[in-house]
């Protein structure tokens, strides 16, 4: 039983870099947009297969335990519908000659290389190795961004690469401080940097060096995360890469980067004598949620303006961790699931969108609902659920989120409710024009797969209406473990 | 004995801070170039005295590492690069060199004073090292925040991990495993940078962010 574990670790790993390099071989596009998917497919098996199973021990470099498992099998969930997504998008972008062959072969590694990276951040037990993954995982990101080469995605690369590059150093620099915390009690070598070892052990470690390298490592991570006012890279990568990257830039390599931050927090949580970590997420989530919101009122290209929200959900979402405690663990849990799962539906309905108009303008698009009913009033109820509107999911999380912390620190529920309100009248305020109205543009018919967007929409709305109690249970499991 | 061992290391990773203040006034690109050679073969003698006196050889491999890659085929490349582009004239700067030195003065005095309180417990040669090694990395970003040409950046980041690389050596006994993942990771990098100049100069015939910077993103 145990050795099985192993090797579904192991594959969750292996299929994904396996199929990178047998994608960037092979010619055939149809073929490695089939394999693509096929490779993400079953990644999300293996990962899936992880809640049935009994749990390996943690070793020196991975590890497997409730709090990771939520992130794997909600990363390679998105994964494979995206990639289904993607086949279709990419088709559509040959015809129209943005992209050749070669450009896809390309694109199909670099995809699998992402998901190999964030699933070993994920798994990994070591911060050095965790290091690793999220920079691999960020390069391989920077690549796909500037894959158009024109004028606008080479400079949003560019950007993404600087900003992301400086952020990974002081992640590093961080997690070589950690490491020297660690020295005088854990002793040399691999122990000193194994995550296992080092919360059993962080309560003698000296509080000083670790409130240090919680700063670096949160201004590192967080500005992978999107945090403000790190967030400058995250707009222009969302806007002016492939369609399909957005959807995963947003539903998951932010979550990634949280993730991180969230292991130090807990690492931090059990010194007596460190900062609390709380106030610092409290305090740039709310500036994150709150300078988003009224960001996403001037925004007129329709990728960014998500963007901009993502940014908004990441804060909503560092808020709720930040409070911490059963409730707001559970909220904030809750709230990153629906929120991934939402936006990239968004996405995928705005990749279709921006495919038959043309354009990424929200004033050349209007009157979506009477040209393509079936798209515009997907996008609606994308727009509606991540607004926060009854009864989808994310109305749901937020409710928690925000009673959570009126029962915990009512005044900090002002500034949250206010964001989250503007953010919610600079949606509806778009979608209207985007959705209704006189029809503007090529009313062509979308050849496209709606399957991964319905699906996402579906699980957000089935989550707003029930959550099955398995899934509660854990989550709550989960919370307790945050702390 | 003890004092010199630890009075070369301090040296040798003082040499680094030095010759990070020297890239940050240089304002044309071949002796920019040429200092961050400089900048990588200090930092390769002090990696390889860290490894003397740690009695580490697997830091032999990172200070070779540093020798070979940074600090000279990295140069080289880039010669190239600057000689095919033909971009060999003077670097624009955000601000003048006056402010940016006493900025740089400002980081290496924060570093310090941050850096020796926190490491109390660490032994002497750690802090200073870990002192030192903030120093770099800080100057580093102000290289890479105050030039508008991409090689320029390029070589301020390229110090700042140095900086890094400095910083994981004189942590007693981290593992192999990160030193060598930050010499691939600064090969990778590379790489990219590599396509990203390359495309930048298929597109536009420039290597100025300038040039790129005239589109703010949203067009209105």
């Amino acid at each position: 039983m145990n050795t099985m574990t192993v090797d579904v670790v192991t594959a969750i790993l292996v299929i994904p870099i396996g199929s990178a390099a047998l994608l960037a071989l092979l010619p055939n596009y149809r073929l490695t947009a089939r394999l693509n998917m096929l490779a993400s497919f079953l990644t999300f098996l293996a990962a899936g297969s992880l809640f049935f199973l009994e749990r390996p021990a943690p070793g020196s470099y991975l590890l497997i335990d409730d709090l990771n498992i939520v992130f794997i099998v909600l990363n390679t969930f998105i994964g494979f519908t995206t990639s289904v997504f993607s086949a279709s998008y990419i088709a559509h972008e040959l015809e129209t000659g943005r992209l050749t062959p070669n450009h896809l072969r390309f694109y199909h590694a670099m995809y699998q290389v992402l998901m190999f990276g964030m699933n070993l951040a994920l798994v990994a037990n070591n911060i050095g190795l965790m290091w690793v993954a999220i920079e691999l995982a960020t390069l391989s990101t920077v690549l796909m961004v500037g894959m158009y080469r024109t004028h606008e995605s080479l400079e949003a690369a560019w950007k993404y690469f600087i900003l992301g590059s400086v952020g990974i150093a002081l992640a590093l620099f961080g997690t070589i401080l950690f490491y020297l915390a660690a020295l005088p009690v854990v002793g040399e070598g691999l122990d000193a940097m194994t995550w296992t070892i080092l919360i059993d052990h962080v309560a003698s470690f000296d509080p000083a060096l670790l409130n240090v390298a919680f700063v670096f490592l949160l201004l590192g991570y967080g500005t992978k995360v999107g945090l403000v006012p790190l967030h400058a890279w995250l707009p222009d990568a969302h806007a002016e890469g492939p369609t399909p990257i957005s959807a995963v830039l947003s539903g998951l390599l932010l979550n990634v980067a949280l993730y991180a931050i969230l292991r130090f927090k807990l690492l931090l949580a059990a010194n007596p004598g460190a900062i609390a970590p709380g106030p610092l997420l409290i305090t740039m989530g709310l500036t994150s949620l709150i300078f988003a919101a009224f960001m996403l009122y001037r925004r007129r290209d329709i990728k960014r303006m998500f963007a901009y929200s993502s940014i908004e959900h990441m804060g909503i979402i560092a808020f709720a961790f930040g409070m911490g405690g059963p409730l707001a663990n559970f909220a904030g849990l809750l709230h990153m699931t629906m929120h991934s799962l939402t936006k990239s539906a968004i996405f995928f309905a705005v990749g279709h969108i921006a495919q038959v108009k043309g354009t990424q303008k929200i004033a050349d698009i209007r009157g979506l609902t009477v040209s393509h009913p079936l798209l515009g009033w997907s996008l609606v109820v994308g727009v509606v659920a991540i607004a926060g509107l009854p009864p989808l999911g994310v109305f749901m999380s937020e409710f928690l989120v925000v009673s959570s912390s009126f029962a915990r620190a009512p005044w900090l529920a002002i500034p949250l409710v206010f964001g989250i309100l503007v953010a919610f009248g600079a949606l509806l305020l778009r979608v209207g024009g985007l959705a209704f109205g006189e029809p503007v543009g090529s009313p062509a018919p979308v050849e496209a797969s709606y399957i991964p967007m319905f699906a996402h929409l579906t699980l957000v709305l089935a989550a707003g209406i029930y959550l099955p109690q398995p899934l509660v249970s854990w989550f709550q499991n989960v919370a307790a473990v945050l702390g | 004995m003890d004092r010199l061992v630890f009075d070369i290391a301090h040296l040798l990773a003082g040499g680094l801070v030095l010759v990070s203040f020297m890239l940050l006034y240089q304002n044309r690109l071949y002796a920019l170039l040429n200092i961050f050679g400089l900048h990588a073969f200090v930092l390769s003698l002090s990696v390889a005295w860290q490894a003397y006196i740690q009695n580490a050889p697997h830091l032999y491999v990172t200070a070779s590492i540093a020798l070979l890659l940074k600090a000279i085929v990295i140069p080289m490349a880039l010669h190239r690069i600057i000689r095919r582009l033909g971009i060999n004239r003077e670097i624009e700067t955000v601000v003048g060199i006056g402010p940016t030195m006493l900025a740089g003065m400002g980081l290496v005095a924060l570093s310090m004073s941050i850096m020796l309180q926190i490491t109390a417990e660490a032994g002497q040669l750690a802090r200073e090292d870990m002192a030192f090694s903030l120093s770099v990395v800080l100057l580093g970003l102000l290289i890479m925040v105050s030039r508008r040409n991409a090689v320029s950046q390029v070589i301020g980041f390229m110090s700042l991990e140095n900086g890094l690389v400095l910083a994981a050596a004189g942590a007693k006994g981290m593992p192999l495993v990160v030193e060598f993942s930050v010499a691939f990771s600064i090969l990778i990098a590379f790489i990219v940078i590599g396509i990203f100049l390359f495309r930048i100069r298929e597109r536009f015939d420039t290597v100025d962010i300038n040039a790129l910077d005239s589109f703010r993103g949203e067009q209105q």
